[in-house]
Order: structure tokens, then sequence, then C-alpha cells
């Protein structure tokens, strides 16, 4: 029998044939290729988060192959000779075995770490954009919900991550912790003598801090992942108002090739730096901690960042002590525990907030720039401001010993600064947009400053401005405003004439200089008589 | 601009049966029956020229880097010493070494594969039109009077025996719940849970001794004046996790200061402390850190962890931070043969306030 020959260029075309067949992809696959992305900066912020957590899971993987979660009381005979027979758990000396003795192992275990603080950094950051351009309004309110529990989330995951390796640093944190679920009332003691497996520390909570850091959040959170970029993905992402773009369209590139194209290589960069930190710059050291010892404490024992303002709102607490028939509500219940949940509930509910505040119930598609929003851009300022008022306090101790300031001047400057600089920091941002706005409006109406004073014949001087199109009677031009850059500088006028592309030498033609021509720029030539 | 948008708009429709059709024409139709106009298609550098030559032999440059790069890494990975050595050591730098490699390797393909998709690809702009807002009242109508007929099927209204056999039901969500809780919670109420140490069995009579970390035992010589030792009960285990809330600090007060002291006793504290000798809990009442930073000069304790301070002349009691409650006394005497014991345990419980700790 003859072979049938076997058509290479006909196979891709033949095999895909084959599955559509089976099942009918042609239509739905060529909607996702030609689905259209808007572009801008500030929307890779969340992207950066999302290679962040694929990186998490890829080092995460690797390290839990080595990595024993066991309280069991061991004698360290490994690589390390420092702490050569020293007592301390299994879990303290898989991680140590980890960095040493784990071929490759420390940069997986710091690029980990360093992945999980800029995974936070990211979601914060990103966070910001969203709220202060107003992508959380509707249609958009449960993807910003979605969001802000994946703050918490990742929170709740790094912090158990932070308590796994039960070093020095782990083991005070993970102190703290079960202090904060001893503050809550009427249930506190049940609740963390139950999640202990008894008193502190006890055998079993590496086991269960585990489960919860490698199964049960990383779960959690990939699902909610999957629902936030999916909402992303049906919804179509918001844009930013300019040329062509209504509330009704999405302007920018199909996702293949170019869009697509640019996300992997955005994800190898991210990879990249996270690989450079991971290498050249030391995380948690954990071996010149030593093991956890419910005794040893040093100075300057600090969280990871993300959970700083928790410990500063816990070092600027007050010592109140609420006793009522016996009974109490200790202080660190406040700052650790309602707090959060301030923190939690406020913003989100914050868009249907807003909505009522602003009586504004449409839906809406295009971005708005902080500017425009004054109220918004001061409540951010004022958010922002108090997070750094209680980060800032969460290092108090280093900045008194840095700095030589007391340490108690430290603790009552947070104090008092805490409740003073979140309302003036409203007070100047709103300002500050007000101005903003302001500023743009004249632009539209008078034209770009062009540095260019003119004496007039009384003796006055006059700034020439380069209106951007040709002005009335009165020399004014009635441009409205779309939400979008207005030019401030000449250069973005196109004064500088067109650049010429190449590096060191052009690699394009020049094109030829443009015969002056009779336009509305006659203010300008005046201005050089 | 306004070209190709015109080329667009008269493709509507096109026939895609015609030959005569370009690649392009037919995607741009695929585009349009997905509601996405491409307005404006143009490559950044003419084909062949110059420039795009130029851009090819950056993106191959960025991916050759990758290859070197990688190469390295994986030498470097395999061959480079990496075993722990005391002291400067080649080993020292493996993982800056790796990092730095695999860095730059992914650096190069992240700019190559950036280069080829801002540089190479043709520049456009598609515009999709947006679906969102309500579905229509139609098909409002459809969906909701199905759900309404799938509720209406189930026939709860009509059958009430059905609604309260419903509640039966509860008892299995109460197992569900029941046995998580069951097998998780723990009675802190237990004695030796919150509310004992590891000096709980001593009595004056039968006191437990102080021992160091290494398990020698404590005399009072051995601290001197103005001096702070950490001391755990001596049994066994006693400087373990297994009793984090038993390390007690012990203090050799100056003549003056211990006159001080003992002259302002809280009640609870009558005759606990031992000469010029007094000993605290570590453990800080505000969050459980050890509050172990002795100031001698002012004799203040201070925690580290979130700077509340103890007055260690006056019953430590808390003079600034977030702690409310003073550190709890250990009564110390010292026994025939000269070692310091305690006489009991804690009078008050140690560590963090809780909701039933009065």
């Amino acid at each position: 029998m003859k072979r049938r020959k076997l058509d290479l260029k006909a196979l891709p075309g033949k095999s895909a044939q084959e599955v559509d067949t089976r099942l009918p992809v042609a239509t739905p696959l060529r909607g996702v290729l030609n689905k259209v992305f808007p572009d801008h900066w500030s929307f890779l912020l969340g992207e950066i988060a999302l290679f962040s957590f694929i990186i998490l899971l890829l080092t995460g993987t690797f390290l839990a192959l080595f990595f024993e979660p066991s309280l069991q009381e061991v004698h360290y005979d490994g690589s390390y000779l420092p702490l050569q027979g020293v007592q301390m758990s299994r879990a303290y000396e898989t991680a140590l075995d980890l960095s040493f003795d784990v071929r490759g192992g420390l940069i997986m275990r710091q690029m980990h770490h360093w992945s999980a603080l800029l995974f936070m950094a990211a979601i914060v950051v990103h966070m910001f954009r969203v709220f202060m351009t107003g992508a959380f309004r509707k249609p958009r309110e449960i993807n910003w919900i979605i969001g802000l529990s994946m703050f918490w989330l990742g929170f709740t995951e790094g912090f158990a991550g932070y308590s796994l390796p039960d070093d020095a640093l782990s083991g005070t944190g993970l102190r703290i912790a079960s202090a904060i679920m001893l503050s809550i009332p009427v249930i506190g003691s049940w609740v963390t003598t139950s999640l202990f497996g008894g008193e502190f520390p006890g055998e079993i909570i590496l086991t269960r801090l585990y489960i919860l850091h490698v199964f049960l959040l990383p779960l959690i959170l990939l699902a909610l992942v999957s629902i936030h970029v999916g909402l992303v993905f049906v919804q179509k992402h918001t844009q930013w108002p300019g040329p062509g773009r209504t509330n009704k369209n999405v302007v920018g590139e199909r996702m293949f090739p170019r869009y697509a194209i640019k996300q992997g290589g955005f994800f190898m960069l991210v990879f990249a730096v996270i690989a450079l930190m991971g290498g050249l710059f030391q995380i948690n050291p954990i071996w010149l901690f030593g093991p956890y010892e419910a005794a040893v404490v040093s100075a300057g024992s600090q969280p990871d960042w993300y959970v700083m303002f928790l410990d500063g709102s816990t070092r600027l607490m007050p010592a109140w002590d609420i006793r009522v028939l016996g009974y109490n509500i200790p202080p660190l219940f406040w700052p650790t525990v309602v707090l959060p949940g301030i923190l939690s509930v406020v913003p989100m509910a914050y868009p249907w907030i807003e909505r009522r505040w602003k009586k504004d119930y449409a839906s809406h598609n295009l971005l708005q720039r902080p500017r425009d929003v004054p109220d918004r851009t001061g409540l951010a300022a004022m958010a922002l401001t108090f997070y750094l008022v209680l980060t800032i306090s969460g290092g108090n101790d280093i900045f008194a010993d840095k700095f030589h300031i007391s340490l108690n001047a430290m603790t009552w400057a947070g104090r008092i600064g805490i409740l003073v600089l979140p309302p003036l920091a409203y007070y100047f941002a709103r300002r500050l947009s007000l101005g903003l706005q302001q500023h743009d409006r004249e632009v539209l109406a008078h034209g770009v400053e062009t540095g260019i004073i003119k004496r007039l014949p009384d003796g006055r001087f006059v700034e020439v401005h380069q209106p951007l199109v040709a002005p009335d009677e009165h020399g004014h031009t009635d441009l409205p405003y779309v939400g979008w850059t207005v030019p401030k500088k000449m250069n973005r006028l196109g004064a500088l004439g067109p650049a010429v592309r190449g590096f060191f030498r052009p690699i394009e033609q020049a094109p030829p200089p443009q015969q002056e021509q009779e336009q509305p720029r006659d203010e300008i030539t005046s201005g050089k008589h | 601009m306004s070209e190709t948008n015109t080329q667009v708009r008269d493709a509507a429709g096109v026939d895609l049966a015609n030959p005569n059709l370009t690649r392009f024409d037919i995607v741009r139709e695929g585009a349009r029956r997905d509601g996405v106009e491409i307005v404006h298609y143009e490559p950044q550098y003419p084909a062949g020229s110059k420039g795009e030559r130029r851009m090819t032999r950056i993106v191959a440059f960025f991916f050759l880097f990758t290859g070197i790069m990688s190469t390295l890494f994986v030498v470097a990975f395999i061959w480079w010493p990496w075993e722990y050595e005391l002291g400067p050591h080649a080993s020292k730098y493996y993982t800056p070494v790796l990092g730095l490699t695999l860095g730059l390797a992914l650096v190069g393909v992240g700019l190559g594969i950036l280069t080829w998709g801002k540089k190479l690809l043709p520049h456009e702009i598609a515009i999709q039109e947006r679906h969102d807002g309500p579905s229509s009242p139609e098909e409002q109508k459809l969906t909701g009077t199905t759900l309404q007929f799938i509720g209406e099927e189930m026939g709860l209204t009509r059958r009430p025996l059905l609604k309260f056999s419903l509640l039966g039901l509860l008892p299995l969500g109460a197992a569900a719940v029941a046995v998580p809780v069951g097998m998780l919670i723990k009675d802190p109420h237990h004695p030796d849970v919150l509310f004992k140490t590891g000096f709980a069995g001593a009595t004056p009579t039968n006191p437990i001794r102080l021992m160091h970390d290494d398990g020698t035992l404590v005399r009072p010589e051995e601290v001197s004046t103005g001096g702070q030792i950490t001391v755990f009960p001596n049994i066994p285990g006693g400087a373990s996790n297994h009793y984090a809330d038993s390390p007690t600090l012990l203090i050799h007060l100056r003549e003056d200061d211990a006159a001080k002291l003992n002259g302002q006793l809280y009640t609870i504290n009558q005759g606990s402390t031992w000469s010029s000798f007094v000993a605290y809990s570590k453990i800080c009442t505000h969050a459980g850190c050890p509050a172990s930073l002795y100031e001698q000069q002012t004799n203040r304790l201070l925690c580290p962890c979130h700077q509340s301070q103890f007055l260690i002349t006056d019953n430590a009691r808390p003079i600034f931070g977030p702690a409310t409650r003073s550190l709890p006394m250990l009564p110390i005497s010292v026994d025939k043969e000269g070692y310091l014991v305690a006489t009991g345990d804690y009078k008050v419980p140690v560590g963090p306030a809780f909701w039933e700790k009065d």
C-alpha cells in the first residue's frame, strides 16, 4: 500500500479543522484574538501584581519540596558552622538547609520573599490608581471589592509565610499575632487556644499555618485572581478620555499580536527584576537571627513592610484598658482588630458612598484625572498620609535611633500626626487639584505660556501666550475641557519641530525645514521683533 | 488615517469567496464581525528599510544576549562552588552570580520581546464597541420568568410540609460545623493553658529553683548590683519554648532603688522580693514580646516590639506606650544551699491581656 504523503504545509490548517469539528472554537477564538485593549502605563501596575503572584506560585512550589513545617526539637547538623549543635525546630532546620544545603535554594527563598513584597506593593499602588481615577465606579464595584479582599488575603498569606521558618523574627511575630487574637472580646481566648492547640506556641501551629500558606490561601487567591482578570476581560478595560474615545467604545490595540507580546515582554522584565533582587539583595537572613526562643528578642525587629502600618497603629495606641464587671478589652484590640476591620469595610463600601455623595448613578467606562475629582483625590491623599504616618510609626524605634530623637517623642509625634496630618493632606490635595483644573482652563482659554515677556508701550510687561486655536477678537479661545491632558509647554505643540529618530546618528532622513507659513503665530514673532 | 478608515467602511459585508481579497481584508472583515473597527494600521518602518533592519538586529542582539547569559547561568549553577564555607570564599558569591546571570538573561528576553512587539509590529488603532448596560427587557423577562417558574415548580409554597421538612435538614448543617469546631476547640480555662506558668508547682515549702537557659542554677552573687539576667524554672524543658510563658527577669536593684520598691509594693506583691532582688515576668503584658531592654540608669524596662516602658522600682508599672498592666512579680527567695528559688507561681496570669483576665 502506498503511504500517504504528509503535507506539512497543510498540517496546521488541517489539525485546526479537526479540532473545530469536535469543539467549534473558530468564532470565540477570533473574538479573543480581536479583543481590543486600551493602553496606558498605569494599567500595568496590576499586571505587576499578577506576574509576581505567578512567580510566587513557581518559587513556592520549589520551596515546599524541601521545607518541613514541624516544631519537633532537633540539633542542627548542617553546613552552616556557627549554628552547629544548636537546638532548634525541624522547620528552622529545613529552612536553613534550603539556604545552605540545597543547590540554588537560597536564591529561590529570596526570590520568593522579594516577589511577595513586590506583590503587595503592586497591589497597593494599583489600588491607588484604581481609586484615584475612578475605575471602581459602576459597573466595576465587584472587582474593587475582590481587589481589596485580595490585599487582605495577600497580607495574611504573607504573614503566614513569614511565620513558617520559625526563626527569632517569625516567632516574635507569631507571638504578637496570638496576643492580637487573645484581645478579641468574649471569644479571644477560645480562638487562640483552639488555633494554637493549647498554649502558645504549642506543637501544631506551623502545620496549620503551612496548610493555610501553601494550600487554602493560594487557592482562594488564585480563584479571586481569575475572577478579577475575568471580569476585566468581560466588562472590558476602562480607558482614558481622548480623541474618539467615548463611554461606549474601547480604543486601543487588538489583543494579538502586539498587545499580548508586550505583556509577555513585561512579564519577563518583572521576572528579571525579581531574579536580580533575589540574587543580589539579601532578605530575611534567618541564620543570623537564630531559632525562635520565647525569651529572646532584639531591638529593631520589624515585620515585612505591608504589616508595618498595623505595627505602627499598635505602637501609637494609648494605654486604654476598658474594664467592665471583671471583664476587659485590652488596648491591643483597637489598632489590630478594629482598625483593619474599618479599613476593609469602608473602602469596600466606598463606591456606593460616592454614588450617594455625588449623586452619580451612571455607568462609567472613562477614567477621571485625579485633578477633576478634588474630593476623591483629597480622600486618597488623606488615606495615604494616614497610612504613611502608621508605617513610619511602625519603625519609629529605627528613626529614633538613626536620627537621635527621643523614642517617646517619636510616639507622640505619631499620635498627634495621625490626627492632624490626614485632614491637612485632604485640604492641600483638594486645593492642588482645583489649582490644576484652573490652570488647564487657563491654557484652553488663553494658550500656552511661551516664556517670552513683552513690554507694552505703556511700560507694562506681559507674557506672550500661544493660543491652541485661532483666537477670537479678544484674544480668547473657547475650547472645551475633555478630561484629558492639556498641553502646557511649547514643545508639546511641536515648537521644536519633529524629532529625528536615532541614537548617535539619525536613522532616517530629517524632513526638510518647513516654510514659514502664515499662521496665528504672529504673537510669538511679534515678541521677537 | 482617513484613507484606511474609508477602506474599512467599504469592506463591510465583503464577499469572502472573492479571490481578489487580500489576507488583511479577511482579517479586517473578521474583526468587523467581532465589533472591532481597525481604523489605523501602519508599519512603523517601511519593509526592508534601514530602520527596520536596525530594529531586527536589536531584537536579535537581545536574544543572543539572553542565550549567553542563560548559558552562563547554567554553567555557574553547576560548576560554581556552592557549598557553605566559613569565611571569605567563592561560595558566598553563588547566589549573587545566579541572580545576576538569570536576571540579565530575563532582561534580554524581555527587552527583545518588547522591541519586537513595539517596533517591528505595525502600529494600530482599533475601536471596539462596548455592549454593557442591562440586557434587553425582553431577555430579562424571559430569564426572570424561567427562574420564577423553576421556583414554583419546586412547589414550596403549595406544599407546606416540604417547607417544614427542610428545617429538618438543619442538623446536617450543624454536623458540618460541629466536626471542624469540635476537632479544633481547646478550652483556654484549663489551668495550665493561660493561667499558669512553669513555676506552677512552687510553694514556700517546696520551691522551684531558678536556672539559666543552659540549665545551671542561679546564685544571688552572680548578678552584680544594677544587673539583670533571664532565668527559667528549673524543671524539665523549663527553658524551652514549651514554657514560653515562664522566662523571668531577675534584677539586682541598687540599695536605694530596692528600698524605694519595697516601700511602695502593691499588696499582691508583698513579700515577693528577696533582699534587693526582684523577679518580673519577661513576657510583656501588651503583646507578649520579651520586654527585655533594661535601662539601668532610669530603671526602666523597654519592650522592643511596641515600646511599652515599665518602671521596675514601682512594681514594673507601665509608664509609657500601649501597655496597661504591670509585669507580674515572681515571689523569690534563697534556699538553704544558697540558690535562688521561686516560692510560688505568678499571682496574676502572665502575658497579654484578654477578655476574662481581670
